[in-house]
């Protein structure tokens, strides 16, 4: 625990220097990225030690607040989440010191460093945190620096829009997460986690479930609570970007599960619901993907498509709880959240490599960029690893956890009864055509961006960006392959992180998942093998015989340009043409007419369907209302004195009654 | 025996899934027509054993009311009406066939639950299938033939259901809703005949601007 | 019975291209003409093999990756597949998952090569190819979860074996199937191999750019991957014992094989290519038969 406490002081303290020399943006950089990356090595020391051992370490310190006491503990759960929180803060912080020398000349830098440490050190404290108080204040505090640093552009409309959006999503959140404390503290002194209620009823566990459902779900980005990630991670810097939709939105998922610890047996309902917000999120997240033009939007979609995977593998994780088949249970905790960690790193470094490309071209639109694998060496391949990951494609780490999940579904889908069965076999149905779909959109991501000729001038002046930039996210790419290949090993060490779930470590049913993982690396390694030899017969052939160079075959048209090429509107057409029930694409044309053309045009837009058609006629209802309601407000003082009066009356006669 | 039966629920069910999925409408109708022909064997082979003359009435029944005479009913109305194929449904096609799996498993569920006896598992979540799909269909198109084939698929879905207790439900029941479609089919047949003189189409759902 | 799995293997390596022989002489023999020679795909593959290259100035080296990928993609799901009830070298539960995902990273680095040339005729190619495989997928998993609900294993060498074609889920599955494999092949009623305009072809028109060896590993890799997709329906339609006659149930299920070459190339022969925008129907309806298949089972 000290190295945590060190680590989490070091962060701070880095922080708060950071914003004392604000005024010099080398000194604040050095503090604020030097410290987040310290405190990052030293805080990732405890955490692996808690998994290796499985065991808890706890400090726990009055504290002078109503209910509060400052109570850490750190059991496995949350030395699991803390892992991919340090690792990818510290990379992110090495991207950020020189994405963010770009905006020197026109930002306070200081400030941004302060509230990006402030950031890293809320998220480890959220995680830590066994205390509601302490909790509560953690989770604020990380909501609002998130907030300062997504807005960070502030002088720009849509970024001060997108970031009030945000902060509002924030608090409706924040606004379910009170009252399902309180309940589940009722009767305590000290709102501890250890002091919460141990025998509550089935509709109290109901109801809390559904208020961490909404007050969590609303940071993780499930649908229909996720209309704040769509606007807020293309605004942000790349590296904001890159945090939060891969570990800050994270620890919403860190929230429901380590209320699910709190409330007991769940009842079969809640992993039916589960897996079913997760389908939805899963397909409806990688639709709404494709159909975007805008490679961070796209970016920040896929998050709510893998938040949906996440949730798929709690849900049947919870399902087999529910009905008692270990297999299933285990098996779909640990392929969910260790899908928390893989996403952390695949997504961290697609967004990393989304900034590199804004970095030297200054765009994020899809259709202007292209050919950048020639310029760009280094963050094309990185982005090839990242793209083939998290489409699960073996022998990449998405595969790993999707592959876990799936012999969750299986198994249940193969021994339970006709109801969980039939939602077990949507759960492979789901996941089938999620990973098609993400195969889809990854190929239009990458192949747009980085194949093919450059569309526009800026795409031709690409250059690559600097090693401090590149290194950072070839460190994600390795950790992805890596977990793909050494997931027989890894897996084991799920075992103590579902069992502080589920009280019992069900290593033997674990265990044997990481045996089937090990074939699965053996034909992984098999394939890289064949892919060597295969590669070595080619240039085998090829020594001594003519390699030619000409152009692309253009069906025998003489002139073919760079603005001839497939765009990514036109290569998703055909998914968002069959899915249009969903994506409401909204098109505008100017058809070319008359024998001679001059001029057409054309555009499609996708607006996200939970802000078009929820948020949007709740809002307008809910102004609509208080417009009605300021009749109320007369603007005379004595008019005020009277509704005080009145309150009280009516107060004192409900209290006499 | 059963697997007889099973197979003829199998083919129900994959005929309701082909009508969700098929725009044409003259497929549709002999997809609609086989289903009648398909139901009225299925009231005889369900009561291999002890068949009166009152069953045989029911089988001969619906085999030649559904299988010929509505059919020929409704050929006549495209024919008449010159609709091949229903434009734009309110829900597209895939998104039927969805919907249909969606009620399948919800049939599947239901028939579990409800506390019948049936010879085969499969006959109550079949019947209720094919119910729901009728009633999907009337609401889901716009053309009045459609919706026409809705009450029918609907009705065999009823028919299905009734087989199930043969024994119990009176004949004059059964005999009475074979009746009501008849003379819905019948009555709507004229209506579409008017529909179409009227509006120069079949889209029922502009019929609102009857309403003045 | 490993020397069993690995004659196997060789048997698939060396018989794959041999079903595109069967399927054109089918073709061949219903339009009336002699057609092509039974051993033609060889004779390209070993023409391929034998030439230079020549690369578009627009590609990049994920062009050069592409088909190798794909080839030692396709030959990690040989080792997946039982055939005539020999357990395969690869064997585990849940090695269907990686059977369908390996097929899905030789697709997906197919089309990286086709986006690469910045043709847009292969670009066009490839979206198809993204949506017909995406919806062809659910069914493909689908269906296998109901034979491993029936058969109680995880494992397509402890599946397959296993499951009797008689009921009449496994008849839904079949079909299911059948579909997923004309369309995960290209052939028609998804996409006409023999096309000649690259605006409607599909999975020929990404290959478009590539020659030599490349193209010959394209070849042979397609080839494969229609002998390992047959292989589960073959496994499923045919009973195979795997006792110490093995022999005679690999000799049936390559016969099995060569039939379903055949009936490929009569479905061939007899439809016409659909409509693009029907494809996805078929491709649903086959995903509803799995799940219907899946239900029956259930029961």
């Amino acid at each position: 625990m000290s190295f945590l406490i060190t680590s989490l002081a070091i962060i701070v303290a880095g922080g708060l220097l950071s914003l004392i020399f604000y005024k010099s943006h080398r000194f604040s950089t050095a503090f604020g990225a030097g410290a987040a990356v310290l405190g990052c090595i030293i805080g990732i020391v405890p955490a692996v030690q808690i998994i290796y051992y499985g065991n808890t370490e706890t400090l726990k310190l009055a504290w002078d607040i109503p209910l509060g006491s400052f109570f850490l503990q750190l059991d496995p759960l949350a030395a699991f989440f803390l892992m991919p929180i340090f690792v990818l803060s510290a990379l992110v912080a090495i991207y950020g010191k020189e994405y963010l020398r770009a905006y020197r000349e026109k930002k306070l830098l200081g400030i941004s460093w302060f509230f990006f440490n402030l950031l890293v050190a809320s998220m480890a404290m959220v995680c830590l945190a066994a205390n509601t108080i302490l909790f509560l204040v953690s989770w604020e505090i990380m909501a609002l620096s998130s907030f300062f640093l997504v807005a960070f552009e502030y002088e720009k409309e849509d970024v001060r829009k997108a970031s009030w959006t945000y902060m509002i999503a924030s608090y409706l959140g924040t606004a379910c997460l009170l009252p399902m404390f309180l309940i589940l503290g009722t009767g305590s002194n000290f709102l501890d986690f250890d002091n919460f209620l141990k025998n509550i009823s089935p509709r109290t566990a109901d109801i809390c479930f559904i208020l961490a459902l909404i007050g969590f779900g609303t940071k993780a980005g499930i649908i229909p609570f996720h209309v704040w990630l769509p606007v807020a991670h293309p605004v942000a810097p790349s590296p904001v970007s890159a945090l939060m939709s891969g570990v800050m939105i994270k620890t919403g998922i860190y929230g429901l599960v380590r209320t699910l610890t709190f409330l007991g047996m769940p009842p079969l309902w809640w992993g039916v619901l589960l897996l079913v917000i997760g389908i939805v999120s899963g397909v409806l997240g990688v639709l709404f993907a494709l159909a975007q033009h805008d490679l961070k939007r796209l970016l920040a979609y896929h998050s709510i498509e893998n938040i949906g995977i996440i949730a798929m593998g709690i849900g049947v994780g919870l399902i087999g709880w529910s009905t008692g088949m270990p297999v299933v249970a285990a098996l779909g905790f640990a392929g969910g959240l260790l899908h928390v960690v893989n996403h952390a790193l695949f997504k961290g470094l697609l967004f990393l490599g989304a900034g590199s490309v804004f970095h030297s071209v200054h765009t994020l639109e899809i259709d202007h960029l292209g050919g950048l694998i020639k310029k760009m060496p280094a963050t094309g391949f990185t982005f090839l690893i990242g793209a083939v990951a998290i489409s699960g494609l073996p022998p990449l780490n998405g595969f790993v956890s999707e592959f876990i999940i799936y012999i969750a579904a299986f198994s249940g889908a193969i021994k339970m009864d006709i109801y969980p069965a039939m939602f077990l076999v949507s759960a492979i149905a789901g996941l089938a055509l999620i990973g098609g779909l993400a195969a889809a959109c990854f190929t239009k991501a990458f192949g747009i961006v980085f194949l093919g000729e450059p569309r526009t001038q800026e795409a031709q002046k690409a250059r690559e960006s600097s090693r401090w930039m590149t290194a950072p996210m070839m460190g994600l790419a390795a950790a992805c392959i890596l977990i793909g290949f050494l997931g027989p090993l890894l897996l084991p060490f799920m075992s103590p992180v579902t069992g502080t779930i589920l009280s019992n470590p069900h290593s033997a049913e674990i265990k044997k998942a990481a045996d089937y993982l090990l074939y699965v690396t053996a034909g992984s390694v098999v394939f890289l093998v064949l892919v060597a030899v295969i590669a070595g017969l080619r240039s085998r052939l090829l020594s001594g015989r003519t390699v030619g160079k000409a152009l692309t075959w253009d069906c025998g048209y003489a002139a073919p340009t760079a603005r001839m090429q497939y765009t990514a509107s036109s290569f998703a057409q055909p998914v968002i043409e069959l899915f249009q029930f969903f994506l409401r694409t909204k098109k505008h044309l100017t058809i070319p007419d008359t024998y001679f053309p001059s001029a057409a045009n054309f555009e499609s837009h996708t607006p996200d369907i939970g802000r078009e058609h929820l948020y949007k006629p709740v809002f307008t209802g809910i102004n609509k209302f208080f417009l009605r309601m300021k009749i109320v407000q007369e603007g005379r003082m004595h008019i005020y004195v009277l509704y005080i009066v009145i309150t009280l009356l009516v107060l004192l006669f409900w209290y006499m009654r | 025996m059963n697997s007889a039966i099973e197979i003829m629920m199998i083919l129900l069910v994959l005929s309701d899934m082909a009508l969700l999925g098929l725009s044409r409408l003259r497929t549709c109708i002999s997809i609609v027509s086989f289903q009648g022909m398909l139901l009225g064997v299925l009231a005889l082979t369900m009561q291999l054993s002890a068949i009166t003359p009152r069953l045989i009435l029911i089988a001969a029944a619906s085999f030649i009311i559904k299988g010929f005479i509505f059919p020929f009913l409704l050929r006549r109305g495209i024919r008449e009406a010159g609709a091949q194929y229903e434009i734009e449904p309110f829900v597209g096609y895939i998104m039927s066939v969805i919907a249909g799996l969606a009620m399948l498993g919800i049939s599947f569920w239901l028939g579990a639950k409800l506390p019948l006896f049936a010879a085969n598992t499969l006959l109550i979540p079949a019947a209720l299938t094919t119910l729901f799909t009728g009633l999907f269909l009337i609401i889901a198109r716009k053309n009045a033939l459609n919706q026409c084939l809705g009450y029918i698929i609907m009705e065999n879905g009823i028919y299905t259901f009734g087989i199930v207790s043969v024994a119990e439900i009176p004949l004059l029941v059964e005999l009475g809703i074979l009746l009501d479609v008849f003379v819905a089919v019948f009555v709507m047949g004229i209506a579409i005949y008017h529909i179409n003189r009227e509006f120069d189409h079949l889209d029922s759902d502009r019929l609102n601007i009857l309403k003045g | 019975m490993p020397i069993a799995s690995i004659i196997n293997i060789c048997l698939g390596l060396l018989l794959a291209p041999l079903l595109l022989g069967i399927i054109n002489k089918t073709k061949a023999f219903f339009a009336g003409r002699t057609g092509q020679p039974l051993f033609q795909a060889y004779l390209d593959i070993i023409k391929q093999l034998r030439k230079g290259v020549v690369y578009s100035q627009t590609t990049s080296l994920i062009f050069r990756a592409g088909p190798v990928i794909g080839l030692a993609s396709v030959l990690i799901a040989l080792a997946i597949v039982p055939l005539g009830g020999v357990a395969a070298p690869l064997a585990f539960s849940g090695d269907l998952l990686i059977f369908a995902y390996i097929l899905g990273l030789m697709r997906f680095f197919t089309v990286l090569a086709a986006l690469d040339t910045g043709s847009s005729f292969e670009g066009m190619g490839a979206s198809r190819e993204v949506l017909f495989s995406a919806l062809a997928e659910p069914a493909l998993l689908i269906g296998l979860a109901a034979i491993a609900r029936e058969t109680h294993a995880m494992s397509l060498s402890q599946m397959l074996p296993a499951v009797s074609f008689l009921s009449p889920e496994v008849v839904l599955v079949t079909v299911a199937l059948l579909i997923v494999y004309l369309c995960e092949n290209a052939r028609i009623p998804f996409d006409d191999p023999n096309t000649h305009l690259e605006l409607t072809m599909i999975h020929e028109v990404m290959v478009l750019d590539h020659s030599g060896p490349d193209f010959a590993f394209i070849l042979y890799g397609s080839a494969l991957k229609l002998w390992v997709l047959g292989l589960v329906i073959i496994g499923i339609v045919f009973p195979a014992s795997s006792g110490s006659f093995w022999f005679i149930s690999v000799i049936s299920a390559i016969g099995g094989l060569f039939f379903l070459a055949v009936i490929v190339g009569i479905i061939e022969s007899t439809m016409a290519r659909l409509r693009l925008i029907r494809i996805p129907q078929l491709l649903v309806a086959a995903g509803s038969l799995s799940l219907f298949a899946f239900i029956l089972v259930l029961r």
